[in-house]
């Protein structure tokens, strides 16, 4: 019955017809809808047959049981590793500042790729439990991203190794160690040839001093280094324009205008959380401030960055270069001899695919005009930013442009790279592929990267692996790598060990352990340590004396005692570096020299970035981020090959249809999910699925796009080829079925409108009525809690989710529970579509609990179970739930969430200690909601009234006691909570904006939440010709589309 | 009792029901009442046709045992619910049977105080359907719980917690009205059976007959004293239940009215589900009156009249459903609600508008037929009309719940619903039940009246015969 080979094309001049006929903006969420055709009536029938997959459903449920993040088989195992011994032992001595109950904080930094996110760690009674952002840390301030929220899980994770292994048998560390210590004291002789060392991004100055003084000891040694996601292209772009290795800390606080060449700074990469905040800061439109930066995207998969551009081009990813070329020889930057392309030619160049329309010439046209005249006007305010997957050229382009307007002294830092040795890592993972093909690979030491699986499959690591004469693999999990070497040493978790890593600017930050190793993992520098030091040190020891020597510090324990417990060095930041353009006339032909035309536009393009929920593949065993709905498509489980409208169209693609991507010699089976707003003639494939030996959550799910990777083009490639196959493979969408069917439930408006009447955005045409109610209003008089969102500075990048779900316990419930509407999120982020199929509007909206003041959920609870606090929550009992689900039913924010199962089965040992201590676990059979983080509200209570009894005095809970999980993560600082019936809060404050408005308030529900309207600043200029390029394509639409 | 054949077959065809059907076919004495309808349960013994019939609607109740028992176990999440369609199929049938059950004390209460006579000879049978109907409604508000094992909470009783129900909440007024409705439909059916009762101990051949039935008779003896308060008792009985005809299906419309959700919230709802109860108990009424009458041979106490009768009660309930659904999709259009118009137009053509024109079909179109007398004379057409209407009944408490639920107010959070094999097995399961039920009653109870028929026999011959007084 799943299998049933139903896939037909979508109707695609239906769907347009039916976006034609509607005047002003209409929302559409999912193409299918939008066509109303049979297949997607049938495929909503597939996704739930009359007789779904419900007599196995007790199958399913084992299913959800293994995906829990804890799965039970290993949980036995437990046993075997050491169990952290905090909460059997009483402290006999309590640890100052200890109060069984009270949670401690600790400063330390989580690592991505080798960049650090200085974090503040909640331990209760030695058992971390949460992770917050460090506000003293710059690439956080306090805020976080999803990875960093989700990292916790992964530390509790059953499936994580555990014990060290020897061809796949246990073994123990001494028999490791004296085994390859033997093998390279052998190879001590030859200085060390045959020793090869890959590691990932090392930005640690104490680890990155070990590998040199083994470097040093044995010159011959190499030491290589690889991620799938480096800097590679951004380094060597930076080497071309200023002849210099830096790297490029961007300061988006202080830019008017941006433009991104495909650049996902919001997203992904160094510094995203940071620059986050930054870009926040100028599109915050106040009363106060009205004024906003102007964001141009070009991109060609669509990203929450472009999602919050003001103008969004979708381009080729390999037809941005000629735009970017285009951009600097308008900036005049060009050498004498590059011929400026003309208007039409330069968009012909730029849409040189079959999408190509006189229309696109007019709009490049417009859109070149535009940025070139925004930028110049703004020198020393202006940013280019290039994206990391983009060629040298680019970047080079890009920060050639940004040095011409004064960037470097205004907008963008320049920065030693972060890297301890900046290396190109593809080349250097070549190197290795080289050298084990030649085997001249001795002994490999493998730290923490994953090459028989991220790697790009032309250099056949996963064979050549086996190549060498000893290898060892020393990673978190027993992976794809670890099943090919001959050794496998388990690595800590970060918030096990100590260490040291830098920051996007290059802080650095001391990390301590939260708690003792949970099993038998290593540090790196332990490792190191281990297999080349006279005397083997500990972590601790090695980083310690490493900083002792490198600062010179008069107090060193004072100094060493203030960076842990700041968890940021003082002054570690790194020095900007002033870089001087190199002349045009030296810079590589290869710059200016437009490709043949067409070359490769005929065919399809690859594109190959990250999952921006499992990365590169390390989080695939991560059930928080699996079940995180991507940004924009809002999938979960699943990676899928993303196509844009009108490609799926004219190869007559539809969802969920099974093609089978080929790139050389590699045939991979993708599922097709159409994007509105990705560039045409163009597929998008996310690394990260796939795996096979990720454990109990990651394994199989997806596809592995690093089959279509080669290393000649690892990202952007042409000449991809698709057959069609008639199979299906449904994906579990969290929200994709729908349209926003005209109702005001995100607000826009541009700046201009704003300034003219400042409640238009959020109130025209919108007379607000004051309905009268059968029940007296709740009477607050103490506290009264309230929150106010910001949908402006709102990316979508969704940290609250995962905060939300790490703070409140939710639970996972796996792809089957997803695909049946069953996910647990009780935040949850809206995502509508407005205007062009090809190039839509994109708006988010967080989506949690109003806590309405005159709540319909709580009138039809027959047993009381969820009932209005005096201060304002609507608070769930648990205990007295008995499950009508009556309330969600008359919920008209669909915000609450029933454990259909026990959703949380089986607790081991391990599993439970992710659970904050401070919040019910739930049942089955019972109804669960946002409670505004009630916990942190009640702390916030009981301090003030510990204050209040031992001073004599009344206090009071003051603004900015209580922060919501959300709140604390969001990188954009779009949520705000607080007390509304103090008038000088900044929840008042944000409340009596003008672009403040509830949703769907005409139901008389009163919420307590409260949105803040989109306000956008487009070019007026380039707006025209965009909506007359609009109106030539699409037209009004249907106002009913089933 | 071949005369009493030959007397029906001589008797004239009538063309006027009213007029000149007869509700018992001539011929007939108090001996020949009491012996027939008796000796179903006394003599006939176990025929090979009600064991095929209760074997199978036995195990259908064994497979209901299964679901519910996998239900308990495992949790509601075996059921298609989601979060958009947080009702499903319990709620649906919870409904249906609810309304199936309510023909029974319309029957036996109000046409007993309206004094139509012809209500005698399927009151019985009715009212045990209306008590089986209640039954397996009852299941469903039980299992479709969260947590079931606390389904106690909803009543008002003592307890340690120190806390009431929540009395604003219609679900709690269902538990009031159901459990009230379930009670008096109990008594009402057994203080009726009590002469009965005595007739099948005085005539049963068995002595635990005699010892069961005499038990059960509470030592009826037919005094004039006992005929009093019988007939005052029951009296009083349908007097109690007649507003509950009216009530239980105003509050199980209330369940949906007082919230807001589109397509739920209308004033219309409480008479138009009353209407839709009494129009679905009459057609499961005739559901079951046309086979039993043919198997066991029941023509002349269940004649064309009743049937022609309780046809033209579907025929008019069937117009008030019809009026409430035209006044629904009006009122989606007058209302000038965004919401509301885009559910009124969501269920004509939206994902459910297969079973949105199956239930105006079945509702709507085909009950119309009943304008015609030949229709009305013809028992198979009757038999099929009947099950096209209970079909759409079901599938009308499918459309109001279902399509409501899945598409609101926020389009990110719409979705799809269908019943998994689960609520196949527990729906069906309760049919099983509802027909292993009605099984049981036939045999070890008298299905139709033997008293009221005998007064009625008196009545209408005007007459009493010799014979019947020896009897």
């Amino acid at each position: 019955m799943l299998s049933l080979p139903i896939v037909t094309e979508l109707d695609w001049s239906s769907v347009r017809e039916r976006l034609a006929s509607a005047g002003g903006p209409t929302y559409w969420k999912s193409l299918e809808e939008l066509a109303d055709t049979a297949e997607f009536r049938a495929m909503v029938g597939r996704e739930f047959p009359a007789a779904a997959s419900e007599w196995d459903n007790a199958l399913s449920r084992r299913r959800f049981l293994t995906l829990m993040g804890a799965s039970i088989g290993l949980a036995g195992l437990a046993g075997c590793g050491r169990q952290p011994l905090e909460h059997i032992y009483p402290y006999v001595r309590a640890p100052e500042g200890l109060i069984p109950g009270k949670p401690l904080f600790f400063a330390t930094a989580l690592s991505l790729g080798g960049v650090g996110t200085g974090v503040l760690v909640e331990s209760h009674m030695g058992r971390p439990t949460k992770i917050e952002g460090n506000p003293d840390h710059p690439g956080s301030l306090g805020s976080t991203d999803t990875f960093t929220q989700a990292s916790i899980l992964s530390l509790y994770d059953p499936d994580r190794s555990q014990v060290v292994a020897r061809a796949g048998e246990i073994d123990t560390w001494e028999t490791f160690v004296g085994s390859i210590r033997s093998e390279i004291d052998a190879l001590r002789s030859r200085q060390g040839r045959g020793l090869h060392i890959l590691t990932e991004t090392i930005t640690s100055p104490s680890l990155a001093a070990q590998l040199t003084a083994v470097l040093a000891a044995l010159p011959e040694a190499v030491w290589h280094q690889y991620q799938p996601i480096n800097r590679d292209n951004e380094r060597a772009g930076l080497r071309l324009a200023f002849g210099a290795d830096v790297q490029p800390v961007y300061q988006f606080d202080r830019a008017e205008v941006i433009v991104s060449l495909d650049g996902d700074f919001l997203e992904c990469g160094a510094g995203s959380v940071r620059y986050q905040r930054d870009f926040a800061s100028r599109r915050r439109v106040r009363q106060d401030r009205q004024q906003m930066s102007r964001f141009y995207a070009v991109e060609s998969t669509p990203t929450t960055t472009g999602a919050s551009a003001d103008h969004r081009l979708p381009l080729r990813a390999g037809e941005i270069v000629q735009f970017a070329r285009t951009l600097a020889a308008r900036l005049g930057l060009a050498p004498a001899g590059f011929a400026l392309p003309a208007a039409s030619r330069s968009s012909q160049a730029t849409s040189a695919s079959t999408s190509f329309d006189p229309g696109s010439v007019a709009l490049h046209a417009a859109w070149l005009d535009a940025v070139v005249d925004d930028l110049r006007a703004h020198r020393g305010a202006a940013i280019v930013v290039a994206g990391a997957h983009q060629p040298p050229e680019v970047h080079a382009l890009a920060h050639l442009i940004n040095a011409s307007l004064a960037a470097p002294d205004a907008t963008v830092r320049y920065i030693e790279p972060l890297e301890a040795s900046a290396t190109d890592q593809l080349a250097s993972l070549r190197d290795l592929a080289t050298a084990l093909e030649a085997d001249e690979v001795d002994v490999l030491l493998v730290l923490g990267a994953n090459p028989a699986y991220a790697s790009p499959a032309d250099l056949k690591l996963a064979d050549r692996l086996k190549r060498a004469r000893q290898s060892v693999h020393y990673s978190y999990y027993n992976d794809e790598t670890s099943a090919l070497c001959s050794w496998h040493v388990p690595a800590t978790h970060e918030l096990e060990s100590w260490g040291d890593v830098r920051g996007f600017d290059g802080t650095i930050t001391i990390q301590q352990p939260l708690i003792a190793p949970l099993f038998a993992g290593r540090t790196a520098h332990e490792l190191l340590s281990a297999l080349f030091d006279d005397a083997p040190r500990s972590t601790y020891d090695i980083v310690r004396d490493y900083w002792r020597n490198a600062r010179d510090e008069d107090d060193f324990e004072r100094f060493w005692q203030t960076t842990v417990h700041n968890g940021v060095m003082a002054d570690s930041a790194l020095a900007a570096r002033s870089v001087t353009p190199v002349a045009a006339a030296q810079l590589p032909d290869t710059l200016w020299r437009t490709e043949p035309s067409g070359a490769g536009a005929d065919t399809l393009e690859l594109i190959i970035r990250a999952d921006t929920t499992v990365w590169d593949g390390r989080f695939a065993n991560n059930g928080w981020l699996q079940e995180l709905p991507k940004p924009l498509w809002k999938l979960t489980w699943d990676n899928a090959a993303l196509v844009s409208p009108a490609t799926a169209e004219r190869l007559k693609l539809s969802n969920e249809q099974l093609v089978e991507l080929g790139r050389g010699d590699q045939v991979v089976a993708a599922p097709v999910w159409i994007v509105p707003g990705h560039a045409d003639e163009s597929i998008t494939v996310l690394l990260g699925y796939g795996r096979t030996r990720a454990g109990h959550v990651g394994n199989h799910a997806g596809y592995n796009a690093y089959l279509l990777q080669q290393s000649d083009a690892p990202s952007i490639s042409s000449g991809l080829t698709l057959k069609k196959t008639s199979e299906t493979r449904r994906l579990a969408v969290t929200h994709t079925h729908f349209s926003m069917e005209g109702r005001d439930l995100v607000r826009s408006g541009t700046l201009a409108e704003y300034r003219e009447d400042p409640h238009s955005p959020a109130h025209h045409g919108h007379e607000e009525h004051e309905h009268a109610s059968l029940y007296p209003p709740f009477a607050n008089p103490g506290y009264a809690w309230g929150m106010a969102i910001d949908v402006n500075t709102c990316t979508g990048c969704s940290a609250c989710v995962v905060a939300c779900q790490a703070e409140n316990n939710s639970p996972v419930v796996g792809k089957e529970q997803v695909l049946q509407y069953r996910e647990m999120h009780w935040l949850r982020i809206d995502r509508y579509y407005s205007g062009d199929l090809d190039n839509p509007d994109v708006m988010h909206q967080p989506m949690l609990c109003q806590h309405c003041e005159q709540a319909p959920c709580e009138v039809v609870c027959p047993v009381a179970a969820t009932t209005h606090s005096k201060e304002g929550i609507n608070e769930m009992t648990y205990n007295r739930c008995v499950g009508t689900r009556y309330c969600s039913n008359n919920c008209p924010y669909k915000v609450r969430r029933f454990n259909f199962f026990n959703f949380h089965p089986d607790v081991t040992p391990l599993t439970d200690m992710i659970y904050n201590p401070d919040v019910t676990v739930r049942s089955r059979g019972v109804m669960e909601k946002c409670t505004f983080c009630i916990q942190r509200i009640n702390e916030a209570r009981i301090d003030t009234e510990v204050r209040s009894m031992n001073t004599g005095q009344q206090h009071k809970i003051v603004d900015g006691d209580v922060v919501t999980a959300c709140q604390a993560a969001c990188p954009s600082q779009a949520i705000i909570f607080g007390n509304i019936n103090d008038p000088n809060s900044r929840v008042s404050k944000e409340k009596a904006e003008p672009t403040n408005y509830g949703v769907l308030t005409e139901l008389n529900t009163h919420p307590r939440v409260t949105y803040l309207a989109q306000v956008r600043n487009p070019n007026s200029a380039l707006a025209a010709a965009e909506e007359a390029h609009r109106s030539g394509r699409v037209v009004p639409q249907n106002q009913y589309l089933p | 009792m071949d005369d009493h054949h030959q007397s029906a077959e001589t008797h004239e065809p009538w063309a006027r029901p009213d007029d000149r059907a007869p509700v018992v076919e001539p011929g007939h004495t108090f001996a020949s009442v009491t012996d027939q309808i008796s000796s179903i349960v006394l003599t006939r013994g176990v025929q090979r046709g009600w064991l095929i019939g209760f074997g199978i609607s036995f195990a259908i109740t064994m497979l209901l045992l299964y679901a519910i028992t996998m239900t308990v176990a495992v949790g509601v999440g075996l059921w298609g619910i989601n979060v958009p369609v947080g009702w499903g199929f319990a709620i649906i049938n919870f409904v249906w049977w609810i309304g199936i059950g309510h023909a029974g004390t319309l029957i036996s209460a109000v046409l007993l105080l309206l004094h139509q006579d012809w209500r005698t000879s399927i009151n019985r049978f009715a009212e045990a359907m209306t008590l089986f109907a209640v039954a397996c409604a009852g299941i469903f508000p039980l299992l479709h719980l969260g947590r079931p094992w606390i389904f106690y909470w909803l009543f008002p009783y003592p307890n340690t917690m120190s806390i009431w129900p929540q009395f604003r909440s219609p679900l709690i007024w269902d538990v009031f009205a159901v459990s009230t409705y379930g009670t008096v439909s109990l008594l009402f059916w057994y203080v009726g059976l009590i002469p009965d009762l005595a007739t099948l101990r005085d005539r049963a051949h068995s002595s635990i007959g005699r010892y069961v039935y005499g038990f059960m008779a509470m030592g009826w003896r037919g005094s004039a004293a006992h005929w009093h308060r019988y007939h005052v008792a029951y009296t009083l009985l349908a007097g109690l239940a007649t507003p509950l005809v009216v009530s239980v299906h105003t509050v199980v419309g209330l369940d949906f009215a007082s919230s807001i959700v589109p397509g739920w919230h209308s004033t219309i709802f409480p008479p138009y589900f009353v209407a839709g109860a009494i129009y679905s108990g009459f057609a499961m009424v005739m559901t079951l009156a046309i086979p039993l009458r043919w198997a066991y041979k029941l023509e002349d106490f269940i004649t064309m009249r009743h049937l022609d009768n309780m046809a033209k009660i579907i025929l008019a309930t069937g117009l008030i459903v019809f009026y409430g659904y035209l006044m629904e999709a009006f009122f989606g259009w007058y209302s000038a609600n965004q919401y509301e118009r885009y559910l009124t137009l969501n269920r004509a053509l939206g994902h459910y508008r297969v079973q949105y024109w199956a239930l105006m079909f079945c509702n709507a179109a085909v009950p119309q037929l009943l304008w015609f007398g030949a229709v009305r004379r013809s028992v198979w057409a009757l038999f099929v009309i009947a099950i096209v209407v209970n079909v759409g009944m079901w599938l009308e408490r499918y459309v109001i719940v279902i399509t409501s639920l899945h598409r609101d107010y926020l389009p990110s959070s719409w979705g799809y619903y269908a019943g998994t094999r689960w609520d196949w097995a527990i729906y069906i399961g309760t049919l099983g039940l509802f027909l292993a039920l009605l099984f049981l009653f036939i045999r070890l109870l008298p299905m139709i009246s033997i008293f009221e028929m005998r007064e009625l026999v008196v009545h209408k011959e005007g007459e009493l015969r010799a014979a019947d007084l020896e009897e």
